[in-house]
C-alpha cells in the first residue's frame, strides 16, 4: 500500500509536473504564435457579428 | 392532412417518453413501499413531474403532428429560445426566493427567536436552502439559460433536439424543488453545497449528462469555424461540475426505499473530497461559468470586442490548470497532511495571475468606451461585478495562507468574503446578463426603464457594502477575541461574549441583505414590464431607424 503511494507520488511529482508544464507551454505558444493573430482577432468579433 | 403527419414519434420523443414513464412507475413503486415520509413525498413529486412530462411529449406530438422545426428561417438560424426564456424567469423567481431566505437567516442570527422553535424553520435547515437556492437555483438557471443562448449565437446554429433542451431546463428545476423541499424536511447528506440526498444526486447526474450532450451537439452543428472563448468556459464548467458532483456523491443508500445514504469515503479522505468539490464548485460553477457570461455579454453590451483574445485563451487554460488544486486550503490545521494544505495554499496564491488577467481583460474591453459607464447602468453593473471579482479573488488567496487562515477560519470574515464574490461578482454579472437577455429574447429594444436599473444598482451596491464591511469587522473581531489570552494564560472571552459582541454587525448585515432583496425586486418588476410593455419600445426603434432588436 505504502509503496504504491510512494511510486504514484513520485510519478506525479516528476512526469506529472513535466506533462502540465509542457501542456501549458503549448497553450502559450498557440496563443502567442504570430501567425494566429489574425485568426484570434477575427474570433473576438464573433459575438458582434450580425445574424 | 393526416398524411402529412409523421407516422411515428421521433426517436428522441419516444426515448424521453419511455424514460419518463419508467421513472414515473419506479417513483410510484418506491412511494408505495417506503416507510420514510420524505421519500414518499419526493417520489410522489417525482412520479407527478415525470407523468406530466410524458403527457406533454404526447400532447405536443398530437398537436403539431411531429412537424419538423426549420433549422433556418430566411437564411438566419432559427434559434431555440423557449427554454432560455423559462430559465431566465426561473432564475429571477429562485433568486428573489433565495435572497429572501438569506435575509431571514441573517435576521435569525441577529434575533434567534425568529427560528420559531420549529424544525422546518430552524437556521440549520434554512441555511442550506439559502445557499443552494442562490448558487444552484438562481446561478444555475442563469448559467443554463445564458449558455444555451451564447452557444447557439456564437455557433450560428439551432440547438439539436426538441425535447432535450426542455428536459434539461425542467429536469434541473425539478432537482431544485426536490433538493429544497428535502432540506426543509430534514433530508441532507450534511456535505456543504452537496446536501441533496442520493436520489436527487442521481437525477441531477442524468440531467447534467443530457446538458453536456446538448451543449456539445450545438458546438458540433456550428457554422462558425472557431469555438468562441465563452463556450470554452461553459464547457469547462459543465464537464468539471459533472466530475465533482459524481465523485463527491458516491454514496450507498441504506435502502432504495429511504432517503438516508452513506458516502464511500471515510475520515480525512471524505473531508478532502468534499473540499476538492467545494472549492471547485466556486472555481468552475461560480467562476468559469460566470466568466463565460462576462466574455459574451460585456463585449456585446459595450459593442466592442474583448480587449485581448489571446489573453482570454491563456486566462482559460491557466484558470483550469490551477483551480482544481486549491481545495485543501479549506482544511488547514486538520488531520489533512500539512504538505497537502500547503499545496492548496500555493495554488491559491498562483491563482492571482489568471484571476487578475481575466479581470483586466474584462475591464479593458471598455477602453475607449469608458463614457458608457456613465450612460449605461447595465454595463456599469457588469463592470462593478468584474471589480468585485478582482477584489474577492485577491482576498481569497490571502485567506488561504495558513497564518491568515488561523485568524479568519470559522469566523464571519469567511462569510463576508463569500458574499463579496456571490453578491458582487456572481449577482451583478447575472443581473447584467438578465438585463441584456430579456429584451433580446422578447425582441425589445431596451429594458423598460434604465432609471430603475440605476436604482437597482445603487440600492444593491449600498447593500453589498454594508454586508461585507459588517462581516469584515465582525469576523476579525471574532477571530481576535477567540485567540485573546489573559496574563495567566486563560482565554479572555467566553464564546457567548463573542456572540454578544457580534450582534450589532449582524443587524447591519441584515440591513444590507434587505437592500439587496429590494434591488432584486426592482429588477423583476422592470423586466416584467419590459416583457409586457415592450411593443412601444419596438415601434420607436423602427421609427427612429435604430438597430434591429436582438441583433
Amino acid at each position: 500500500m505504502n509503496e504504491a503511494y510512494t511510486s504514484v507520488a513520485s510519478f506525479a511529482q516528476t512526469w506529472g509536473l513535466a506533462y502540465f508544464v509542457l501542456l501549458f507551454a503549448g497553450v502559450l505558444v498557440y496563443a502567442l504564435w504570430p501567425k494566429n493573430r489574425s485568426r484570434f482577432e477575427d474570433a473576438a468579433q464573433i459575438p458582434l457579428r450580425e445574424d | 392532412m393526416a398524411q402529412a403527419k409523421a407516422k411515428y414519434l421521433t426517436l428522441e420523443e419516444g426515448f424521453f417518453a419511455a424514460f419518463l414513464i419508467v421513472i414515473a412507475f419506479a417513483c410510484l413503486i418506491i412511494a408505495g413501499k417506503t416507510y420514510d415520509q420524505v421519500m414518499a413525498f419526493h417520489t410522489s413529486l417525482g412520479a407527478l413531474f415525470a407523468a406530466v412530462g410524458a403527457f406533454i411529449i404526447f400532447k405536443n406530438y398530437f398537436d403539431d403532428g411531429g412537424i419538423e422545426i426549420p433549422q433556418e428561417i430566411d437564411g438566419k438560424p432559427n434559434y431555440n429560445l423557449g427554454p432560455i426564456k423559462f430559465a431566465a424567469w426561473a432564475a429571477m423567481l429562485w433568486g428573489v426566493a433565495g435572497f429572501t431566505v438569506g435575509l431571514i437567516v441573517a435576521l435569525q442570527l441577529a434575533y434567534p427567536v425568529l427560528n420559531l422553535d420549529l424544525p422546518w424553520t430552524s437556521f440549520g435547515r434554512l441555511r442550506p436552502l439559502h445557499t443552494s437556492a442562490v448558487i444552484f437555483a438562481f446561478g444555475g438557471n442563469v448559467l443554463l439559460g445564458t449558455s444555451f443562448y451564447v452557444v447557439q449565437r456564437t455557433s450560428r446554429a439551432r440547438m439539436p433536439g426538441r425535447i432535450a433542451p426542455w428536459f434539461v431546463i425542467l429536469g434541473y428545476n425539478a432537482f431544485i424543488v426536490i433538493a429544497g423541499t428535502g432540506y426543509l424536511l430534514g433530508a441532507t447528506q450534511s456535505k456543504e453545497y452537496a446536501e441533496p440526498e442520493w436520489y436527487a444526486d442521481l437525477w441531477l447526474t442524468i440531467v447534467w449528462v443530457a446538458y453536456l450532450l446538448l451543449f456539445l451537439g450545438t458546438i458540433w452543428k456550428r457554422k462558425e469555424s472557431h469555438i468562441y472563448v465563452a463556450n470554452w468556459f461553459y464547457l469547462a464548467f459543465i464537464i468539471t461540475i459533472a466530475m465533482l458532483h459524481i465523485v463527491n456523491n458516491l454514496t450507498i443508500p441504506v435502502t432504495i426505499y429511504g432517503t438516508k445514504s452513506y458516502i464511500l469515503w471515510s475520515g480525512v479522505q471524505d473531508a478532502m473530497v468534499q473540499w476538492w468539490y467545494g472549492h471547485n464548485a466556486v472555481g468552475f460553477f461560480l467562476t468559469a461559468g460566470f466568466l463565460a457570461i462576462m466574455y459574451y455579454f460585456v463585449p456585446k453590451r459595450a459593442e466592442r470586442p474583448v480587449y485581448s483574445y489571446r489573453l482570454s485563451i491563456v486566462h482559460f487554460w491557466a484558470l483550469i490548470f490551477l483551480y482544481i488544486w486549491a481545495g485543501p486550503h479549506h482544511l488547514h490545521y486538520t488531520a489533512l497532511p500539512q504538505w497537502a494544505s500547503t499545496l492548496g495554499a500555493t495554488f491559491s496564491i498562483i491563482l492571482w495571475m489568471p484571476s487578475w488577467g481575466g479581470m483586466i481583460n474584462g475591464l479593458m474591453t471598455l477602453s475607449g468606451a469608458w463614457d458608457k459607464l456613465r450612460t449605461d447602468p447595465v454595463l456599469r453593473m457588469m463592470v462593478v461585478s468584474i471589480a468585485f471579482y478582482g477584489m474577492s479573488t485577491f482576498e481569497g488567496p490571502l485567506m488561504s495562507l495558513r497564518s491568515v487562515n488561523s485568524l479568519s477560519h470559522y469566523t464571519d470574515w469567511t462569510i463576508g468574503h463569500v458574499h463579496s464574490g456571490a453578491l458582487g461578482w456572481v449577482g451583478y454579472i447575472s443581473f447584467g446578463a438578465l438585463y441584456c437577455l430579456i429584451p433580446w429574447l422578447w425582441n425589445k429594444k431596451q429594458v423598460y426603464s434604465l432609471r430603475l436599473v440605476n436604482w437597482h444598482f445603487w440600492i444593491s451596491t449600498i447593500g453589498i457594502v454594508l454586508y461585507i464591511c459588517a462581516m469584515w469587522v465582525s469576523g476579525i473581531m471574532q477571530g481576535l477575541m477567540w485567540r485573546a489570552y489573559d496574563k495567566l494564560g486563560f482565554l479572555e472571552y467566553s464564546f457567548i461574549e463573542t456572540v454578544e459582541a457580534m450582534h450589532p454587525f449582524y443587524v447591519i448585515r441584515a440591513m444590507g441583505g434587505a437592500l439587496f432583496v429590494a434591488g432584486a425586486l426592482i429588477m423583476v418588476y422592470n423586466l416584467w414590464m419590459t416583457v409586457r410593455h415592450g411593443e412601444a419600445e419596438e415601434a420607436k426603434a423602427i421609427e427612429t431607424g435604430a438597430m434591429a432588436p436582438a441583433q
